[in-house]
């Protein structure tokens, strides 16, 4: 599975993204289970909103982060993302 | 062991509410313990909000409605929507008997995050046989309605004996239903189970033949379904990392009020389960000789006690330990390096005996009565 640059990304409505303050980190819950995600990952998905494509998302958290370089490391994680079915495309 | 406090204690992340042994099933591998019918007594409405509210403080955000059947608690959308507004997930755990479109919905506008509807077989007849109850048609109608309304839907089906044949059909009625998840669930030889473990465990040419085909659906069907499949213990050699440790992840609170580290621990003797009315989730947690009895290492015997695995399963299953061996100090039976790994073939090959006999005895369902007559 590979994400099509040419198509919005959002997050799944069969998950769910919450920050969670006892552990100091975002989760994904989603029937009888958890993922716990490291910021940068969370930060990946906060993106997926349904409005944006890869690029936007890339130049996005690149401008936010203030650095440049990001695009691999954001579409690998990504790719993990859909085949997991945290994200969808259409 | 209790007092000890040289453990360091993650807090609990998974919280199973059991609210009622109360069930129109009679399914005879049910979990809960076969004495229910003498705990008669069931926390009220704020006693749950509190327990709720206290373990979801200390980080516990996985919750599931379970039971007996939950849905016979008519305060159930009231505590879903307590555990929303805390920001729990929560997962009803139901056999969908009495769910109604309304009730559905009613969920859902209270923030039920998913429903779980369990389906005994493929067929109606087995189905109705093994549920003791008519249920089949309506569970499927459940199963629609559950997608229509836009919950992830789990399918939970619990393999043993006597339907473990039908698994290339129980695979097409989960596709057939849409389900987004399909739990198949070998059965634990606790509670009823263990009572009917003669009628119900399956050779194991069955298991291998069943997990064959199961795989190869998995394949099949990646990326649309997911499959938990909950393997079946006794044909392993190692045992299961029960409760991902004891006291590190899991808090189960009975109907009465009485916290457990698993479902089945009330079985164990000598715990001295403590009772939500009397103290709170947090000493209970922390402080109590219950859910200290076995964190950590040091109260682990030979082999375990040396076994480099140990860190990887706890040494198993303290309650299985205690159902085949009377110890439950002892190494899960399941481990082949255990002492009483036989027990393991013996109930093996007696249930094999059984299968082959003319006069099989017939299956002991879970009820009220069944469980006066037992305990």
């Amino acid at each position: 599975m590979s994400i099509n640059p040419d198509q919005t990304i959002k997050f799944s409505p069969m998950h769910r993204l919450q920050w969670e303050e006892v552990q100091q980190k975002d989760v994904i819950l989603y029937p009888e289970g958890m993922v716990e995600l490291n910021q940068s990952s969370a930060e990946i998905l906060k993106m997926c909103d349904g409005t944006r494509k890869l690029d936007q998302i890339v130049a996005d958290l690149e401008q936010k982060f203030a650095t440049t370089g990001l695009v691999n490391d954001i579409t690998a994680f990504l790719e993990v993302a859909l085949k997991n079915g945290w994200i969808q495309q259409n | 062991m209790a007092g000890s406090n040289k453990i360091n204690i993650t807090p609990p992340r998974w919280l199973l509410a059991e609210l009622t042994y109360a069930c129109p099933l009679q399914c005879p591998y049910c979990s809960n313990p076969i004495d229910y019918a003498k705990y008669q007594s069931e926390l009220d409405t704020e006693d749950w909000k509190r327990v709720l509210t206290q373990a979801r403080k200390m980080g516990a955000v996985q919750l599931g409605f379970s039971g007996g059947e939950p849905l016979t608690r008519k305060d159930l959308p009231e505590l879903v929507k307590h555990a929303r507004d805390l920001g729990y997930y929560s997962n009803l755990i139901t056999s969908g008997y009495g769910l109604t479109e309304e009730k559905i919905i009613h969920l859902k506008e209270a923030g039920l995050d998913h429903i779980q509807v369990s389906i005994q077989a493929s067929s109606q007849e087995l189905n109705d046989h093994i549920a003791g109850t008519t249920s089949f048609q309506h569970k499927k109608e459940v199963a629609h309605l559950v997608k229509k309304h836009g919950y992830p839907m789990v399918l939970c089906v619990v393999i043993h004996r006597e339907n473990i044949h039908q698994m290339p059909q129980i695979l097409e009625m989960a596709e057939e239903l849409g389900a987004d998840y399909l739990e198949l669930a070998n059965t634990q030889y606790y509670g009823w189970a263990h009572t009917n473990r003669d009628l119900l465990l399956p050779t194991k040419e069955q298991f291998e033949q069943a997990e064959q085909i199961a795989q190869a659906f998995k394949e099949k069907v990646a990326g649309k379904m997911k499959i938990y499949y909950v393997v079946p213990d006794f044909y392993e050699d190692r045992p299961k990392a029960c409760m991902n440790g004891w006291g590190t992840t899991f808090l189960t609170i009975a109907p009465d009020g009485v916290a457990l580290p698993c479902h089945s621990a009330r079985e164990l003797p000598g715990l001295d389960c403590p009772n939500v009315k009397d103290y709170s989730i947090e000493q209970i947690w922390n402080e109590s000789k219950a859910f200290n009895f076995f964190r950590g290492f040091e109260w682990m015997k030979e082999p375990c006690n040396s076994c480099d695995e140990k860190e990887k399963d706890f040494g198993g299953c303290r309650c299985q330990a205690y159902l085949l061996s009377g110890d439950m100090y002892a190494a899960d039976p399941v481990c082949s390096k255990s002492l009483n790994h036989h027990v393991i073939q013996e109930a093996i090959d007696s249930a094999k005996a059984s299968a082959l006999a003319n006069n099989e005895k017939p299956l002991i369902f879970r009820n009220s009565k069944n469980s006066k007559r037992l305990s």
